[in-house]
């Protein structure tokens, strides 16, 4: 064949479908006038043809089944590390639940005895504390695993862990009466409290800075 | 469907191997395909296609969710099949052309327990010829013409799967094409 091999060349490129439009044009001229040529490009269109032709074969049925059953079965200990690389933050909320839990629970357990707020005007009788009449007690009063009776006036909030409260007609409570009696209203109560008292922290240092 | 896949993938780096199932499911004929036109049998296009997905599955938390899924099958089944066929040991499959017989298999020596309509039979020998014709091409040549014309990829997709240069593609598909003209312009 005589001709210059450019023209193979642009064969392919259109089969490419990736030919310059003046190439093509260049192209379809001299395959009018070369015999070998046309030829050449016939047998390329016929050997694409061909493999195209070929029927699509499709996968054997059991074909997912066995990869499914191919596949290395987890063992715990990776899925647990996964677990953990994967959700850092839910590892490290999961561990301080665990943790704050473990230290809520085992002052709870501390606190089984009874006690109450020390203020010098308060009677205790047993396991009663007695707020005594015409008496005026400043500040909270917190009494824990015990009862607690207001005759007088309390400058403050009661609260009463694990036990009762009576309020006698002549008593008076200028700030809010609580009964915490479960372990999850005593957590409650715990945490609100370490959140006042954080918040209170803040509000000092606030102050404290300024002049 | 890439986002389809996308959401299986990410199921599937969370554990849940049953959305894997799905990905197969997906991708199993063209992966099957791609196996058996480069090895010419369906034994050992079986093994290699679901090796295939257990290796993408073994390795998926290195696949950049930013790619095409299907470039990334198409690149780990062709790298195995390429593979297989420079280590390739004489085995006996019933897909095996028998030795000194020109185009008889294996399956010729078992009784065929139904007759072929004439017509069938035609198509199915020039499915054989052309079958054996593109096993007959070196691989660099078979994966491009396989990819290109029995896959339908584009010649972009191409040079991604194989990580060449699309210019390198395109004259191993020049030369695949010629290779294929000459042996069959006379079927």
């Amino acid at each position: 064949m005589s001709c210059p091999d450019k023209f193979v060349e642009y064969m392919h490129d259109f089969l490419d479908e990736d030919i310059a439009p003046e190439n093509e044009r260049e192209l379809r001229a001299h395959l009018q006038t070369c015999q070998a040529c046309e030829t050449h490009f016939k047998e390329l269109k016929k050997a694409v043809a061909f493999v195209q032709s070929t029927a699509h074969v499709k996968a054997p049925d059991h074909f997912t089944a066995g990869v499914m059953a191919a596949l290395p079965k987890e063992r715990k200990k990776v899925e647990v590390n996964r677990w953990f690389k994967q959700h850092p933050f839910l590892a490290a909320a999961s561990l301080f639940i665990l943790l704050m839990g473990a230290s809520i629970l085992s002052t709870w357990n501390q606190e089984q005895q009874f006690s109450f707020s020390k203020q010098p005007n308060l009677i205790v009788e047993d396991d009663t504390v007695i707020v005594p009449e015409g008496e005026v007690v400043k500040g909270d009063i917190v009494v824990r695993n015990g009862k607690l009776k207001i005759e007088g006036e309390v400058q403050g909030d009661v609260t009463v862990i694990n036990g009762e409260q009576y309020m006698a007609s002549a008593g008076k409570v200028t700030g809010e009466i609580s009964e915490v009696n479960e372990v999850f209203e005593w957590i409650w109560y715990h945490i609100k409290e370490t959140a006042k008292s954080t918040v209170n922290l803040g509000e000092g240092d606030k102050q404290s800075l300024e002049p | 469907m890439e986002t389809i896949v996308n959401s299986r993938i990410s199921q599937v780096l969370k554990g849940d191997q049953n959305a894997y199932g799905e990905i197969v499911e997906l991708y199993k004929d063209k992966i099957f395909q791609l196996c058996y036109r480069m090895l010419g049998n369906r034994h050992e296009a079986e093994d290699i296609a679901q090796e295939a997905f257990i290796r993408a599955y073994i390795n998926i938390h290195s696949f950049n969710q930013n790619k095409k899924f299907s470039s990334w099958i198409y690149r780990i089944a062709t790298n195995l099949c390429i593979d297989r066929i420079r280590k390739k040991k004489p085995d006996y499959f019933l897909d095996a052309e028998v030795p000194g017989t020109d185009g008889l298999n294996m399956y010729s020596q078992i009784a065929s327990e139904t007759s072929l309509p004439e017509e069938e039979l035609e198509s199915l020998e020039l499915q054989e010829t052309v079958q054996k014709e593109i096993a007959k091409l070196p691989e660099k040549y078979r994966t491009v013409i396989v990819l290109k014309y029995i896959e339908e990829l584009s010649l972009n997709e191409i040079s991604e799967i194989l990580d060449l240069p699309l210019g390198t593609v395109k004259t191993r598909m020049h030369r695949g094409r010629e290779a294929l003209r000459q042996q069959l312009r006379n079927v």
